[in-house]
This record gives structure tokens, sequence and C-alpha cells, in this order.
């Protein structure tokens, strides 16, 4: 089928371009919404991998949640945008160094799996045929139960995460008046009313 | 394979007839719209008087505190999909670590619901 490799370079072209927009585009937005447009191309290649629920959950987590959260990010730093204007690129050497890591450690994973088969053929959990077993359920059969430990350190990074976060950002203002409506409706005549008796001439 | 990718042939042709509209309505403006800017129509307009400021206002970090704890559940529902998918596979013990689970992050959530996280102010 001719389909596949055509949408695999569209999807590949536009998650290169928007990537380098991110990094090169001047105001923040407009990075963080290119970000979104490389979300959304990457899910496509999960796709075409068939990794379906890798597809949706990078669409539903990282574009849903994780980006509106840069975004959010970006809207609370005080941008002076005629000060983003100059040096925009002048990160690019410590970012191309960074990605030459990057790329030396796919080239690496790679090579080994080309020199060596067998040590691919030996991974823990085998991944089955697409036609057999589907994404979801691949990933399901392993990862409650062989990969418990990894599961459970998850859970325990985001207790953490939201934790860290109610500690840090939780400001309650002392002059807001809450409703209480537990306190409402305990309310009864005897607790609100109060009968006093005041003789003539003086003050409560 | 095939069958799965081709069950995705409606959704690209939605999003190309998506793009093809959206692209419509974007360049027909330039080409069959009446232009005749001038300062003032261009200016932002507040009510009659001159803009105070920019509207690129600092949001307040409150946002941030509720799209963290959003995301931090989202991620809670995104594992429980395969678990739902495997369970009849994954046994007792698939069924009690996603238990041990729930309840580490329930302990979060008892948290933040008793720091009042969950309310505006």
């Amino acid at each position: 089928m001719i389909l596949q490799p055509i949408f695999f370079y569209i999807f590949s072209i536009v998650t290169v371009a928007s990537a380098f927009m991110v990094i090169s585009s001047r105001n923040p937005v407009h990075s963080v919404l290119f970000l979104i447009l490389a979300f959304f191309n990457a899910a496509g290649l999960f796709i075409l991998l068939g990794a379906e629920f890798l597809a949706m959950i990078l669409v539903v987590v990282y574009v849903g949640a994780v980006a509106v959260l840069f975004l959010f990010v970006v809207m609370m730093l005080d941008i002076d945008f005629g000060e983003l204007r100059q040096g925009v690129l002048q990160y690019l050497p410590v970012g191309a160094v960074i990605g030459l890591i990057l790329l030396v450690e796919l080239v690496t994973v790679l090579g080994g799996v080309v020199i060596s088969p067998e040590v691919s053929a030996g991974a823990a959990a085998p991944i089955p045929p697409l036609e057999q077993v589907s994404n979801i359920a691949a990933i399901g059969a392993v990862l409650y139960t062989r990969y418990l430990f990894f599961f459970q350190v998850s859970g325990l990074i985001l207790l953490v995460a939201m934790i860290g976060a109610i500690v840090l950002t939780l400001r309650h203002r002392e002059t807001v008046r809450r409703q209480s409506i537990a306190n409402q409706v305990a309310r009864n005549p005897a607790s609100a009313v109060e009968v006093v008796q005041v003789k003539s001439g003086r003050g409560i | 394979m095939e069958t799965l990718l081709q069950s995705y042939m409606p959704i690209v042709i939605f999003i190309a007839i998506a793009l093809v509209i959206g692209g419509a309505l974007l360049v027909t403006p330039f080409l069959v719209a009446y232009r005749n800017p001038d300062p003032e129509k261009l200016s932002a307009y507040e009510c009659g008087f001159n803009a105070f400021d920019d509207a690129r206002m600092k949001f307040d970090v409150r946002f941030y505190l509720v799209a963290i704890l959003f995301i931090i559940f989202d991620l809670e529902v995104a594992f429980l999909f395969p678990w739902a998918v495997a369970f009849r596979h994954i046994g007792w013990f698939g069924f009690w670590s996603m238990m041990v689970f729930l309840a580490v992050l329930t302990i979060g959530f008892i948290y933040e619901w008793k720091k009042g996280a969950l309310e505006w102010d």
C-alpha cells in the first residue's frame, strides 16, 4: 500500500518542522502551539506503527493536559515581547549538544539491534503480533503484573507531584469569607438568637 | 495492520475537509473583502477610552494548580484503560496491583480535598 509511506513522510516532516518552530519562534505561546502540532503528528506516527492506545494517550494526556499546563506556565511569566525579539537562537549550541547526545544514544540502541539481533529477541516481553493481540491488551497484559514495580513507582511519583504542587502553590487568602454549609444547616434558634433584657437607660 | 490503518481513513478524510474549509476561509477574505485600514480602526477598543495596558497580563498561579491536578487524575484514568481490557487475563494479582495504585492516589486526593485545593479561594 503506497499510502502508508506517504503518510509516514507527511507526519515526519511536519513533526520535525514544528519541533524546529518550537525552539525558533519568537512568541512562547506560538511555541506551545507548535508543540501541540508536533504531538499530533507524533500520534499519527504511533498509529502508523499500530500503537493505537499510545497515540490516543499522547493526544489526551500531552495535548489535552501537558500542553495546557505549558500554556498556563507561559502565561504566568511576565513576558516582555520586545525583549524576546533579540537572541532567539542563542541557546542553539547547547541544544545541539543535547540533540547530538540523544542521536548517539539512538544510534547505539538501533546499531546494537542490527549487530546482534538476539538482544532484542531476548527482551523481557516479546511484542505479540498485532493481528492477535491489540496494542492496549498487550500493554495491559504485562504492565500490572510483570512490571508491577514500575507501575507502583509511577503512582508514587504522581502522589509526590500532587502533594508538591499543593504545597508549593496553594495559598489561602485570609480575608476571603467562605461558605460553611454544615454550620449553616446546624444553626437553630437557640444558637442564632439571643434574648436580652435591657433595663431602660442602660446599654447592653 | 492494513485493516487497522484503513479504519482511520474517515478521520483522514475529515481532517482533509477541515483543512480545505479552514484554508478557504482564511484565504478568501484576502481576495474578496473590501480593505481600507486606518490607525483608529486597527487600534484596541476598550469601551470608548484608550486601553489601559497590555492584554497579556500574568495568570494566577492557581490555574497551574488546577491544571497539574487535572493531569494527575488524567493519567490515573489512562492507566485504568489497559487494566480494564486485560482484566480477564491478569487475575487477582493484577486486580490488587491496581487497587494499591488507586489507594496511593486516593491518599493524595484526600489530602487535596482536606487542604481545600479543589476550592477556588
